[in-house]
């Protein structure tokens, strides 16, 4: 049993004073002045309570040996960034695109008990692009959504399908949208730095053309569909234009595409090699106007970690993506909140109940009787320098490692359970 | 002269540039009196090729031995992924046999910046990726400089696939630093974007962009873009060709450029690279004497000839 005094929750809709009684892994009484003596007691005067953050897009995996990060390293990092529930991407090897490896991915989320760890299925068979895997029987061993992340649906035929199916079983697909034929090659954001650079770009295009196509398709199909890591203005309006015509696409964008341009690259670093690749300053201000806006619902992390070796090399070798979990939050409480762009209320929405909601996890996302206690504990006052080799996560290749940031996390309740930071 | 390493001509000021180049001067007047130097006896220097370019590296293994170096090649195509062996072991390997200078080209822009960030060794970029080629935009700037005397207000155009070459970015960088006026000639499609960013002018249509020029650089163009596009060479050479008919729009004394390895028939004209306007034996000796320059410079620093 643990009890919060002087409390400042946070939930979508605004902020209140209060205490907040947990019990048998679910919050018992919001109320102002509980005294419960048996309680342990945590002092969260001067803190915000936010409910615990979920990302939608990350990347762990037990079953894939090419992978550093498993489930226990990657729910650790997830705790220490404020993560109590994290899905994870499909596109490991073997992909996880049948029901024995989603229920693997759930099972050893049980038996590791750190944050909550959902797999997310493949949208075909293999990664093909050709044969819909079995929607139905991965959802029922626990597969949270469907995704292509990583590897594209390339033919439209099978896209309109595979939301037609998705529909049917009414799981989120997650769509990974880009045309490879367009991206083909690039390494980072075509545009003056890649000039500069000599590095290959990635047309703007090779993500909004993509975008236009699976919104249409989902438009067609009366599916949703969720697009993942949102990073052009581009797609930012095309999204805002489907939702306007009542079109159900949601999206996420992550910290790297509202807190970064592609400037990290000019000096070569590796960890700024993302996909899609970090853009433009008018495509920040874009993403910044979209997260205000409300055309994007969600801030997921994308958080790809990497061994060394793999960052370590040639720029066209190295792998593309950066670390995110043990930092998405401060990178948006810094960027966003402290910059008066949306308020604590805004940033619960983005990485707390929107994806609760577009996921079907009800019993999570906010702070209210009733509720999951998932709980995440912050200092808003503190300021601290990103020291990646600190990092919970077996990942290290963090874009933003030695960048000065705000609002730390102090403390994380999972299922009614402080967690060791 | 003093720095570690010579990694692009964006890295270098306008006193470097000239100081490479009067150096580079001398080493040419010595290359034409069929002399020698002991100006790097007992240094040895290696030449690290990760995509193949004999020109490139016979030039530097010449300048390098041309001033008693000792000269290792190691081929290594394709390293790193492919094989396992990477960029970094292979430096730390010519570090521990004491190598004063490692020169690299490969096919990944800002792999001579790692690769120098990583060994205590001088490092060369002899091309590295869409990136530079400062020895070859150098050799360009001393033919150009022996040829008009002085580079500045001259007219320069780089004509060709300047999206997918590091000669064209290495050399609009020096021409402009030199005093020159660039202007870089394509299709839209081989043009990056961003590319005026370099201080040059851009203009599609050859045949306006060549009036009145004084350089010509052609670049080579291959059968297939690297963006996978085909496109015709015979329209090429219709729009882009530098031609005798071309050359009456240039200036009188215009020379043209051509970093070898020709493509007769498409960017030039048989009768053009065998004209008196053209530069490319003389491009040649120019780009040995510079690259004996950029050596002595790393190893020696101060201490000239």
């Amino acid at each position: 049993m643990i009890l919060l005094k002087h409390a400042t929750v946070v939930n979508k809709d605004g902020m209140q004073q209060t205490d907040v009684l947990i019990d048998e892994g679910v919050i018992k009484l919001l109320a102002p002045n509980i005294e419960y003596p048996n309680a342990e007691v945590i002092d969260c005067d001067g803190k915000l309570v936010f409910p615990g953050f979920i990302d939608m897009h990350c990347h762990l995996s037990n079953h894939d040996r090419t992978r550093e990060e498993g489930i226990e390293s990657g729910g650790l990092a997830a705790l220490a960034g404020g993560f109590t529930t994290v899905c994870c991407m499909p596109n490991t090897v073997p992909p996880i695109d049948n029901p024995a490896l989603v229920g693997y991915v759930r099972a050893k989320s049980a038996s590791i008990g750190n944050a909550d760890v959902f797999p997310i299925g493949c949208v075909t068979l293999g990664q093909k692009g050709e044969e819909l895997c079995e929607y139905g029987k991965m959802k029922q061993a626990g597969a949270i959504a469907v995704s292509d992340d990583g590897v594209p649906v390339a033919r439209g035929a099978v896209m309109l399908n595979a939301l037609k199916y998705a529909k049917t079983f009414n799981i989120p697909l997650l769509s990974h949208s880009e045309d490879e034929s367009i991206s083909a090659g690039g390494v980072v954001n075509d545009g003056d730095n890649a000039t500069a650079c000599g590095l290959r770009g990635i047309p703007r295009t090779a993500e909004s053309a993509a975008v236009a196509r699976n919104v249409l398709l989902a438009e067609e199909a009366g599916a949703r569909i969720h697009i993942c890591h949102v990073s052009t203005a581009e797609s930012v309006d095309i999204i805002r234009a489907a939702k306007a015509r009542g079109v159900r696409v949601t999206c996420e964008t992550c910290p790297q595409y509202f807190a970064a341009t592609d400037d990290e690259i000019l000096s070569y670093n590796t960890n700024a090699k993302t996909n899609p690749p970090l853009r433009e300053e008018s495509d920040v201000e874009a993403i910044v106007e979209g997260i205000k806006d409300g055309t994007i619902d969600v801030i997921a992390t994308d958080h790809a970690p990497h061994g060394y070796d793999e960052k370590n090399v040639e720029f066209d070798y190295a792998s593309f993506g950066t670390v995110g979990l043990e930092t998405a939050f401060s990178l948006a409480y810094t960027y966003l909140v402290l910059t008066d762009t949306i308020k604590p209320s805004d940033l619960c929405r983005l990485m707390s109940y929107e994806p609760s909601r577009i996921l079907g996890l009800t019993d999570r996302g906010r702070i209210e009787q009733g509720a999951r206690a998932d709980i995440v504990i912050i200092d808003p006052d503190a300021e601290y320098s990103v020291d990646a080799s600190e990092f919970k996560s077996k990942g290290k290749n963090s874009l933003f490692d030695g960048w000065r940031l705000n609002g730390k996390i102090t403390q994380v309740i999972v299922k009614g359970e402080l967690k060791q930071l | 002269m003093k720095r570690k390493d010579i990694l692009g001509i964006k890295d270098l000021t306008r006193a470097e540039i000239n100081e490479i180049l009067s150096t580079a001067d001398v080493m040419r007047d010595m290359i034409d009196r069929g002399e020698k130097s002991n100006a790097l006896r007992g240094k040895s220097v290696a030449t690290l090729f990760c995509e193949s370019s004999v020109r490139t590296r016979i030039s530097f293994e010449t300048a390098a031995k041309n001033l008693g170096a000792s000269v290792s090649d190691l081929p290594l195509a394709m390293p790193s992924v492919q094989n396992g062996e990477s960029l970094i072991d292979a430096g730390m390997t010519l570090d521990a046999l004491k190598t004063d200078v490692i020169v690299l080209r490969h096919s990944v822009a800002g792999s001579c910046k790692l690769l120098a960030e990583n060994v205590n060794a001088s490092v060369i970029n002899a091309g590295d990726g869409l990136n530079e080629h400062p020895s070859q935009a150098l050799s360009d700037g001393l033919t150009a400089r022996r040829h008009f005397g002085n580079v500045d207000g001259k007219r320069v155009v780089i004509v060709g696939d300047v999206k997918h070459s590091r000669v064209a970015r290495s050399d609009a960088i020096l021409f402009g630093m030199l005093g020159a006026k660039v202007t870089v000639c394509a299709p839209y499609s081989m043009l990056p974007c961003g590319i005026d960013g370099f201080g040059c002018d851009v203009e599609t249509d050859f045949d306006k962009a060549i009036l009145g020029a004084d350089i010509i650089v052609p670049l080579r163009v291959g059968r297939k873009s690297m963006d996978g596009a085909y496109f015709s060479a015979q329209e090429y050479d219709e729009y882009y060709g530098v031609t005798q008919k071309r050359l009456e729009l240039c200036s009188d004394d215009c020379i043209v450029m051509h970093f070898g390895s020709l493509n007769r028939g498409s960017e030039i004209r048989g009768d053009v690279s065998g004209d008196r306007s053209s530069m490319i034996s003389e491009q040649v000796t120019n780009g040995v004497a510079v690259r004996m320059a950029m050596l002595d410079l790393l190893v020696n620093g101060d201490n000239k000839l």
